[in-house]
């Protein structure tokens, strides 16, 4: 599973990434992203093109594979 | 004291507190990782998940092509924390430099950090905000249930607050075909926001895509049926909707209940901090190991005056959060102040709303480019002869450009009479924002001080 965020603050519409990862990114309208927020670990090589190839450098993708940091009891832990 | 050593040994075996483990706490956290913190570092949070993603709860998940348990933030780096999830924290030790948490535990700390953020604000009446079909929506756990709910096929929603949360909620709603009603106590949608020369586009928007809207009518109650499930809202003006889904939209309350009596300068306006990030206690003394970032914080924007701003912005959590790391591990004379422009993004009805600078602070709006009538268009706020904030409907490309008039605190009305040569519509006209003493849940971007060269104080009422 790839993580993924898109700084929409940043995001100007250039529509690069709906291109190259079309399963993951998708233009809404004229201007505005939507984007799948976790996807397929198959999508990650074209993830990292779109990253790569965004004008703006908008799209944030995952650099740590599994976050080990947060065991699962920490998160099954709660009340 | 510089040079003394202290701040090396910070760096290489302090312990650090993060409470608030959402957007701002997890990139504080890389920050000071990047920043070559090697000590113990704790995250704590309420809510029993590692950091998400907000945005998309609003838009994504309620049009079904995203699942809201699916919406962890993506790791830019390793943080190696010790992660305290699922277990508010209920107090703080200033003096002995010690948060305590709910189950009773307590940790210390040599620098904390606060982005304990906002939560939705709930329905005042708290026997129709149980019933079955009433919503808020903040956390995942209640995007997925509101998800849920719209799967389901209601016969009609209602959402109650036309800012941007309920705005977009309204627009997934009728992305999905479901009858939506929309009530808002102001005279237009996102008005606190933008005013109403920009609220009115807002209002046909919503309109021509099917929303029967209602403005300045409020919501005087909801009624249930005699499962306990709600069945109809009773307006202002007398009239009846019949909704078997209610979203209360209403704003947020910022969450600082749990420092009460601990000395440090929070309240419901937020944590009072400098433009560094440092919280001030009570009596308006600056700490030096404590440091407040995103929702949570209110702080001087020299760019408006050195007046206290909050802002609930994606892109201001982000910022506060490397700000506070950064100044965490430097010495006093390294430290930076955080004086990003304020930025965020709205998308409803098909449209891309993108807004620089502080519309709300303004008390003018040019239209620069394009037109309301397409609603395509940029709008540029002032205030007091200053380029103050601009707004773009599809349009987002100019932001930048206006963006920079701000920082430069450029002349308004600006130097350029046309940008896209198009006749009309290039003079200042009212911006039509609503009195201010009147309690609204709009603006994304709260004046929670007052400036000093105001001859009086008067009460601006927080979230």
């Amino acid at each position: 599973m790839v993580r993924l965020a898109v700084d929409l603050n940043r995001c100007q519409g250039y529509a690069q990434c709906a291109f190259l990862a079309p399963d993951v990114f998708a233009m809404h309208g004229d201007e505005a992203l939507l984007y799948a927020p976790e996807a397929d670990e198959s999508q990650r090589a074209r993830l990292a093109q779109a990253a790569a190839a965004c004008p703006v450098q908008a799209v944030l993708v995952d650099a740590v594979d599994v976050p080990a940091d947060v065991p699962d009891e920490a998160v099954s832990g709660a009340r | 004291m510089p040079g003394d050593g202290s701040l090396e040994r910070l760096r290489r075996e302090g312990r650090i507190v993060v409470v608030g483990a959402s957007l701002a706490g997890l990139r504080a956290a890389e920050a000071l990782r990047a920043k070559g913190f090697e000590g113990s570092l704790t995250m704590i949070g309420d809510e029993p998940h590692e950091p998400y993603d907000r945005p998309p709860l609003s838009k994504q998940v309620l049009l079904g092509r995203a699942a809201a348990d699916r919406t962890a933030l993506p790791r830019l780096r390793p943080v190696d924390a010790t992660w305290r999830l699922g277990v508010p924290a209920s107090g703080l030790d200033m003096a002995a430099r010690r948060v305590r948490l709910a189950d009773g535990d307590e940790v210390p700390y040599d620098r904390l950090l606060i982005a304990t953020g906002v939560r939705a604000r709930p329905w005042p009446h708290e026997a129709e905000a149980e019933l079955d079909g009433v919503f808020v929506l903040r956390t995942r756990d209640d995007s997925a249930a509101l998800a849920r709910r719209l799967d389901a096929g209601p016969k009609r929603v209602l959402v109650i607050g036309a800012g941007f949360t309920g705005s977009e909620i309204a627009s997934a709603c009728r992305e999905r075909g479901l009858p939506v009603t929309v009530a808002e106590r102001g005279s237009a949608p996102l008005v606190g926001a933008l005013g109403g020369v920009v609220g009115s586009v807002a209002a046909e928007l919503q309109r021509e895509h099917g929303v029967d809207l209602r403005c300045g009518v409020m919501v005087t109650a909801l009624e249930g049926d005699t499962s306990g499930r709600v069945r109809a809202a009773h307006l202002s003006d007398g009239s009846t909707v019949e909704a078997d889904v209610v979203i209360v939209s209403l704003g947020a309350t910022r969450n600082t209940e749990w420092l009460a009596g601990s000395g440090l300068g929070a309240g419901p306006r937020g944590i009072a901090c400098d433009a560094g990030c440092r919280a001030f206690d009570i009596r308006g003394i600056v700490t030096d190991d404590i440091y407040a970032a995103g929702d949570v914080a209110r702080s001087p924007h020299a760019l408006f005056g050195y007046q206290f701003l909050s802002l609930e912005h994606w892109g201001n959590a982000v910022s506060q959060a490397r700000i506070a790391a950064h100044n965490m591990l430097s010495e006093s004379t390294d430290r930076l102040p955080h004086m990003e422009v304020p930025a965020f993004w709205s998308a409803q009805f098909g449209v891309n709303i993108k807004s620089v600078g502080a519309p709300s602070l303004g008390t003018e709006i040019l239209i620069s480019q394009g037109s309301l009538q397409e609603r395509r268009f940029v709008g540029v706020y002032g205030y007091q002869g200053r380029v103050i904030g601009a707004v773009a409907f599809d349009h987002a490309r100019w932001l930048p450009f206006y963006r920079e008039l701000i920082e430069t605190t450029a002349s308004f009305p600006p130097p350029f009479d046309n940008v896209d040569r198009r006749p009309g519509g290039q003079r200042p006209i009212d911006a039509d924002f609503p009195d201010p003493s009147v309690p609204t849940h709009g603006p994304t971007v709260t004046l929670s001080g007052y400036s000093p060269a105001d001859r009086r104080m008067t009460f601006t009422p927080a979230h």
